[in-house]
């Protein structure tokens, strides 16, 4: 017991050590807050600037949240598809790999001309940075079944439609949720990016063009009220997707096993 | 034999891809509610042999006979437990009546008497990861026994587990056939095994898998443990590891 606490206390703190030097050190050098302000007036800032600030976290959250469905929804889909046909597979996987190894912040400028909607620019490109991780991870998964307990489905004569609920997609999850924890830090990050080049643009803006924006007026602190929604923001997609790891696999799976 | 065989091989080849002749000549017949063990070393094509009854393989030539169509009549036992991690002992021993479209709640009552019958009561709610290897190969049997097969096939059940244990699950094994009567197909290498449980052990030879043997062992059943310490059974382990010697002589002569 009191080991599981010490490993739940022991981030926290140091955290919190962090943050005290950081504090510490910005007071006693009297560092000016244009270079870098104390955690403090961060907290203070961001308090004081949430209800604009607001607005754009929620525009960054529906883009990040649009793009890691659609990764989803999109990478099970296509990885099905291979799963079926190795053809296929060898026909389009170059150019998922194409789309992955290209950095988005490249490819982020020729979107925004072709594409007219500036949300739609920005879900695409969160998109492609995204969607790789579970493409990837569910074709290892679905093609990773027992293949005893193929051959015993087949004894049985299960339908393909029984097969693929009751043997691929279980055999799968483990793979899939590993994929999709990388695709949920990637899809803020693609999110974020995407923003960054689009800057100012368009109607609706994002926590990005905030960061730019207060850049561009030395307003320091409101970069780091901005940053400290985007850690949070990173840091709960990653915890939720524990926490359903946890949830779906935790009785059988060696990956989490306490 | 009076009654007409259950399954029936006639002259069975079977060529793997990569072009090693696995079976020749195969010819082996089991009637209703016998007990037939295939004993003979590792690679000798028992497990094609069961691959073929099954109907996960198919035979390059040949006939395989069976008296019912009924695919699902046959039950199969790997030599791994070959269990779903992600699901219950109850929902593994479920699988067979499920995907024939029989639900949870129809199928409790069945269930629930097969675990008896093999020793699980009581762990319907554990899964795989959480039960000894031997209880592991306890729920694959209760699978194989809850559609009430015909035919059982076992490709080596007991081959990774401790010698009590195999002592323990050959006994109960028996005791559930004696019950339900399948005819049963049993893979091994292992002579002790083969003699104590079967009827009937057929010996096959390798390099091509053939049957080179046929050995009745008149023991009446129950088989108690008393029948491993008897001369009769150590008269006929002599004379099938005497077969098993001739044949490792014949690969020798070959070979030279």
């Amino acid at each position: 017991m009191s080991a599981s606490w010490q490993a739940r206390l022991s981030p926290v703190l140091s955290v919190l050590a962090l943050l005290l030097a950081w504090e510490g050190v910005v007071r006693v050098a009297q560092i000016p807050h244009y270079t870098l302000p104390a955690p403090s007036l961060v907290v203070q800032t961001l308090v004081a600037n949430f209800p604009s600030l607001a607005g754009s976290w929620w525009f960054t959250i529906k883009i990040t949240f649009g793009a890691l469905a659609l990764a989803a929804i999109g990478g099970v889909m296509i990885a099905s598809m291979f799963a079926l046909s190795r053809g296929l597979e060898h026909a389009f996987l170059p150019i998922a790999v194409v789309l992955q190894v290209t950095p988005v912040v490249a490819i982020a400028p020729l979107i925004l001309i072709y594409v007219e909607s500036t949300t739609a620019a920005l879900l695409l490109c969160a998109w492609i940075v995204a969607f790789f991780p579970v493409l990837s991870n569910t074709v290892l998964g679905l093609r990773a079944a027992d293949p005893l307990l193929r051959d015993l489905f087949k004894l049985y004569r299960a339908s393909p439609w029984q097969r693929l609920r009751l043997l691929l997609v279980p055999s799968a999850m483990p793979y899939f949720l590993a994929g999709l924890k990388i695709s949920g830090g990637l899809s803020l990050i693609g999110a974020v990016t995407a923003e960054m080049v689009a800057g100012a643009a368009g109607r609706e803006t994002g926590l990005a063009s905030r960061i730019l924006e207060a850049s561009f007026r030395t307003e320091t602190p409101k970069m780091f009220a901005a940053l400290l929604l985007l850690v949070i923001t990173g840091v709960a997609i990653h915890w939720a997707f524990n926490a359903l790891s946890r949830t779906l696999l935790g009785r059988w799976h060696a990956s989490e096993k306490q | 034999m009076p009654e007409p065989s259950l399954i029936s091989l006639k002259d069975i080849d079977k060529r793997f891809a990569n072009g090693v002749m696995a079976l020749r000549g195969v010819r082996l017949d089991v009637a209703e509610q016998e007990f037939v063990s295939l004993l003979g070393p590792s690679g000798c094509g028992k497990s094609t042999v069961l691959r073929v009854i099954a109907g996960l393989e198919s035979a390059d030539a040949g006939e395989v006979r069976r008296l019912s169509s009924n695919r699902a009549e046959t039950a199969f036992v790997f030599q791994d437990p070959t269990l779903m991690p992600w699901a219950s002992v109850f929902d593994n021993v479920w699988l067979p009546l499920r995907l024939a479209h029989a639900s949870r709640a129809a199928s409790a009552d069945k269930i629930q008497a097969v675990l008896r019958r093999v020793g699980l009561a009581g762990f319907e709610s554990a899964f795989p990861a959480e039960l000894s290897g031997g209880m592991r190969m306890r729920a694959s049997i209760a699978r194989a026994l809850v559609t009430e097969p015909r035919l059982m096939l076992m490709d080596e059940p007991f081959a990774a587990l401790d010698e009590f244990t195999r002592h323990q699950l050959n006994d109960d094994l028996l005791s559930c056939w004696q019950a339900q009567r399948f005819a049963t197909i049993f893979v091994t290498h292992s002579v002790l095994e083969a003699v104590f449980l079967s009827q009937r052990v057929l010996v096959m030879g390798q390099r091509p898998g053939r049957v080179v043997a046929d050995m009745r062992i008149d023991e009446p059943y129950p088989r108690a443990a008393a029948f491993r310490t008897s001369p009769r059974y150590h008269a006929a382990c002599t004379e099938l590891n005497a077969a098993l010697a001739r044949l490792h002589a014949d690969v020798d002569q070959v070979v030279r």
